[in-house]
């Protein structure tokens, strides 16, 4: 119970259950759907973006709880952002999942909520479910036509 | 409902006097193990089965006494390792009352075996007017190689629906049938739902509109006694690896008089009489359709595995496996939230769920941490998520090797997962 309790703390619980920017957006002219074939999470990405800012961000669709916390924050996070913020904050919040495990208190500072998710790390048939947000994002940011997935 | 099976009448009492699991358990190494720190409960034996003692040192004691080329050299190695894998394609006939063992082919596993029927007596029966007739409940492995071959020749494919309870809506069936129609195949045992087919009955139907009925038999052999002539079909797919041989291993059943006229559909060594640059001439079956080094060592594995299986009273696994599906069944319904896909009355010990509020996704990672091994995601069969309108399930399949304590184990993980998402 207690390793679960790492891996589902209470802020990503939360997200999954009550997302924030789950929505559809009228205004968006960047979209992007993303697709994790081995688990079905299935989500659709909405920016608005004027000059260099994203004015407004929000996802849709269906998705475990690790993949809607990720795509949650993220929305919050980067929402009035500018548009390098996001390919910077995605680096730095891949590295927390994947990169050396020293430097995990180092990303609460720049991650701040997603830090919460630094327990996937342990669970490497999860990493996908917190990355696909962020790959789509930075599909929708590139006007990409194809499906993003996480491979 | 068609009476397929044996075990549709609940016999578990008569179980338990012959079905030894504790000795059955003892056979298989693996379920020793613990993981993070809890005694493995390995619920996924549709995804692979475990395997047993005879089948490991089968494989092992090939490697360090026999090994070397098939058919190939005169040496003494060259001859042992030509009977040996020669015994273990008898063994696979006898386990399936084949006529004979040239109508066993081996391959890598249930989707080469399938392939290997498109592509060869596909390609030379089926035309451009002609029909194909799948199920909306295959696995992905007997949808695509179909649809490759429609798209080649310019065939229709056309596909039975499912009913909501999990069962082929047979009228539809009957009514897709029609003198268009050269190939049926059909899954045996449904990989998502449990649901076992009416093969008989099907097979029937689709000679009566001069088809070939073809069995994906990949979760089949695991669980029922298989008579490829009783049942009538054409061709029998099944999965080596699943039938507790060795990964990597399958092979096709087919009727000799339909595999003798076939054209091969590799090319390569084993698989010719005589090559030359005027013309090669080909193989007798089964050679002609085992081009290569086949996994020799896994031959001998499969057909240690299926001897392993002929050794077990049937009907007495088949009503053991039948009790642990109504237990698991009814311990999973009676939690709130938990909602079971396929109802077939006809089913084998295989459980589709999910529970309201959890992804399944999420459901797999909680019960892995309790020890407790289940697949979650669409099981290569999309089509089907689609109709049940989920994004993929959890799902349970007990082998002969489970017990009513592992279920008990899942429905406590169950529980701690709805606890964990305060559901
Ligand atoms: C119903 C069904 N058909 C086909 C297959 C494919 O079998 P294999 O992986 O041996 O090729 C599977 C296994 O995943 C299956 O469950």
């Amino acid at each position: 119970m207690s390793e679960l309790s790492e891996l589902y703390q209470e802020l990503i619980l939360e997200h999954g259950k009550n997302p924030r920017n789950m929505r559809s957006m009228e205004a968006a002219n960047h979209n992007a759907e993303g697709f994790n074939p081995l688990c079905g999470d299935h989500i659709t990405v909405h920016a608005h973006v004027v000059g260099d800012t994203i004015e407004d961000l929000s996802f849709e669709g269906s998705a475990c709880a690790i993949c809607t916390a990720s795509a949650s924050m993220m929305t919050q996070q980067l929402k009035s952002a500018a548009t390098s913020d996001a390919d910077s904050l995605f680096e730095q919040f891949r590295n927390m999942l994947t990169g050396p495990e020293s430097n995990a208190d180092a990303y609460e500072q720049s991650l701040g909520k997603l830090a919460s998710l630094a327990g996937v790390r342990r669970y490497p048939m999860r990493v996908k479910c917190a990355t696909l947000p962020w790959h789509t994002l930075k599909a929708a940011l590139e006007d990409s036509a194809d499906i993003a997935t996480t491979e | 409902m068609g009476n397929t099976t044996a075990h549709s009448t609940q016999t578990p009492t008569t179980a338990q006097s012959t079905f030894d699991v504790s000795a059955i358990r003892k056979q298989f190494p693996i379920l020793n193990r613990q993981v993070h720190g809890k005694q493995l409960v390995y619920l996924d034996s549709a995804a692979t089965a475990q395997k047993p003692d005879v089948v490991i040192d089968a494989e092992a004691a090939f490697y360090r006494n026999t090994n070397s080329n098939v058919h190939r050299g005169v040496h003494q190695l060259s001859v042992e390792s030509t009977d040996a894998y020669e015994r273990a394609r008898e063994q696979i006939a006898r386990l399936i009352n084949a006529a004979s063992a040239d109508e066993v082919i081996f391959t890598s596993g249930a989707t080469e075996s399938i392939n290997l029927v498109a592509s060869s007596y596909g390609g030379m029966h089926v035309g451009p007017d002609d029909e194909v007739l799948i199920t909306h409940m295959e696995h992905h492995s007997n949808i695509v190689p179909w649809q490759l071959l429609c798209e080649r020749t310019g065939a229709t494919l056309r596909v039975v629906p499912v009913t909501d309870r999990g069962e082929l809506d047979m009228n539809t069936l009957r009514e897709l049938l029609t003198t268009r129609t050269k190939i049926v195949s059909v899954v045996h045992i449904s990989n998502t739902l449990g649901t076992i087919n009416p093969i008989r009955e099907i097979a029937a139907l689709a000679h009566g509109v001069g088809a070939v009925c073809v069995i994906d038999g990949a979760q089949g052999l695991q669980h029922l006694a298989v008579d490829v002539r009783e049942l009538g079909c054409d061709f029998y797919a099944a999965a080596g690896h699943k039938m507790f041989g060795p990964t990597g291993t399958g092979f096709l059943y087919g009727r000799k008089e339909l595999l003798d006229a076939m054209p091969p559909w590799k090319g390569g060594g084993s698989m010719i009489r005589n090559v030359s640059f005027s013309g090669t001439t080909y193989a007798d079956v089964p050679a002609r359709f085992e081009a290569g080094t086949p996994h020799i060592a896994g031959a001998v594995g499969l057909g240690a595995a299926a001897t392993f299986l002929q050794s077990i009273d049937r009907q007495a696994l088949q009503s053991y496996e039948h009790d642990l599906l109504a237990y698991a069944t009814e311990q999973l319904s009676g939690i709130a939230g938990v909602r079971i896909i396929g109802e077939a009355a006809d089913k084998a010990s295989v459980i589709s769920f999910v529970i309201e509020g959890i992804h399944p996704h999420d459901i797999g990672t909680v019960l892995d941490n309790e020890g407790v091994a289940v697949r979650t995601g669409h099981h290569c069969t999309q089509p089907l998520m689609e109709q049940y309108n989920v994004p993929a399930t959890a799902r349970l399949s007990l082998a002969m090797y489970n017990t009513r304590d592992e279920i008990d184990a899942l429905v406590q993980a169950v529980r701690t997962a709805i606890e964990v998402f305060d559901v």
